[in-house]
């Protein structure tokens, strides 16, 4: 068995997963916590769905939507582009299931803002995106590495979207979870035992240092 | 000049204002709940009208009638609100360069040596005494060059001999730069000591206007 190959796959799908969430999470977590508009509810519902739907289920979605004679995977089959049982599954489904997490606690940061900063940077002749940039996103920060934080926990646990659209194939989309899950099942334990050890203390390590960045900015949670 | 003639509805108060304002120093005076604060806002873009229109120096900021609706940051006004609202995550040269616009007439070193704000610029702003955070507030609103100022109740935080010390500071304001100014208090000697008018509001209706020494008598 080659930890360190799955340790390194898992990690390195996790923050590319977790970088993929960054930019529509922050575009969803502004529109949810600062504008009112027609279908807000309706949006918020869907951002917050896989959530609490099975995993699996939102892996079989993915697995429709993606698969080369889905909606999306035509499209981009037809562009020389495989996701379906490829390390893009993996990153695919890590990014969906960790979203959630990234936009609830980037926009109940986002709420925290005074917005009387906002209207004050407004009137100092601050564009929208200005003030976005220079006042609401910085005071967010605690907020915004926190929901990276556990979107990234999140991602590196993933499992049932994963196992749904990308597989167990060794050296290609197995991940530590799957993996631990693909041993255990074929009676290789004491292998299933190591990649245990080595989820424990990236877990361990993810929590020490978002801890750590939170009480050196000075903002307990 | 700003000529205020605006119309606003807040659940049962109703602000209803025709006003021309083109003195040095516009006093708008009142008890709490008069609706002062509002018609700041409302210069200010930060809440709009129902009906109206609001012109500075013949430009049209709001028209309900044409639509025309300019957005705060480009309406060039500084606004100056009670609770001062300093980024706390900048430093105070920070803040007060945050609204400064290349090739503005009002330079960093003139604005700091009227309010004296000069040895703050390296300090964070949660070091700022009270009095420090009023100029500092002060110093970034004329930092963005603005065609007015809007100063809302900027003394009423401040005990008495606080105000004793600011109130030249802003005296020094109105008498060097000119700029003209807005400023809302429900302080009589404030009002006094300040304006060239006095508009007296309650209840969202002007109730009197003109010279100080006769309408707060």
């Amino acid at each position: 068995m080659d930890t360190w190959q799955i340790t390194r796959f898992t990690l390195m799908t996790a923050v590319a997963a977790t970088a993929l969430m960054i930019p529509p999470g922050l575009a969803l977590a502004w529109l949810l916590a600062r504008r009112r508009f027609r279908g807000r509810v309706l949006l918020e519902t869907f951002v917050s769905l896989p959530l609490v739907m099975p995993p699996v289920a939102t892996g079989l979605i993915l697995l429709l939507l993606f698969s080369p004679r889905g909606p999306i995977g035509g499209v981009l089959t037809r562009m020389g582009i495989e996701v379906v049982f490829t390390w893009r599954a993996v990153v695919l489904a890590m990014t969906v299931m960790g979203l959630p997490l990234f936009v609830r606690t980037v926009r109940a940061g986002f709420e925290q803002v005074d917005r009387r900063y906002e209207a004050i940077a407004g009137t100092l002749g601050a564009s929208p995106l200005r003030v976005f940039f220079s006042i609401t996103l910085p005071l967010a920060l605690p907020a915004l590495a926190a929901g990276a934080v556990l979107g990234f926990a999140r991602a590196i646990g993933e499992f049932g979207a994963t196992i749904m659209i990308a597989g167990s194939i060794p050296g290609v989309t197995r991940t530590l979870p799957v993996a631990i899950y693909t041993f255990t099942e074929i009676g290789r334990d004491r292998d299933a035992a190591v990649l245990l050890a080595v989820s424990a203390g990236i877990a361990f390590i993810a929590l020490w240092l978002s801890n750590y960045l939170t009480s050196r900015a000075g903002l307990r949670p | 000049m700003i000529a205020i003639d605006i119309r606003l509805e807040q659940g049962t108060f109703v602000l209803e204002v025709h006003e021309r304002l083109e003195t040095r120093v516009t006093v708008l005076f009142g008890p709490s709940g008069a609706g002062k604060t509002t018609i700041l806002d409302a210069i200010a873009g930060l809440r709009t009208p129902a009906r109206g229109s609001i012109v500075m120096n013949g430009r049209t900021l709001f028209n309900s009638a044409d639509r025309i609706n300019v957005p705060p940051h480009k309406r060039h006004v500084g606004y100056v609100s009670q609770d001062i609202a300093l980024f706390p995550h900048l430093d105070v040269r920070r803040n007060v360069t945050y609204g400064q616009r290349p090739g503005q007439k009002l330079s960093l070193e003139a604005v700091t040596a009227i309010l004296e704000v000069g040895g703050l610029l390296d300090r964070g702003v949660a070091m700022l005494s009270g009095g420090e955070r009023q100029r500092v507030a002060l110093a970034r609103a004329l930092m963005s060059a603005p065609d007015v100022l809007l100063l809302d109740e900027p003394l009423a935080a401040v005990d008495l001999e606080l105000r004793r010390r600011i109130l030249p500071y802003l005296e020094r304001v109105r008498d060097e730069l000119a700029v003209p100014i807005l400023y809302v208090t429900h302080d009589r000697d404030e009002a006094r000591r300040f304006a060239d008018r006095v508009v007296v509001l309650d209840r969202g209706s002007v109730i009197r206007a003109g010279d100080p020494g006769v309408v707060l008598q």
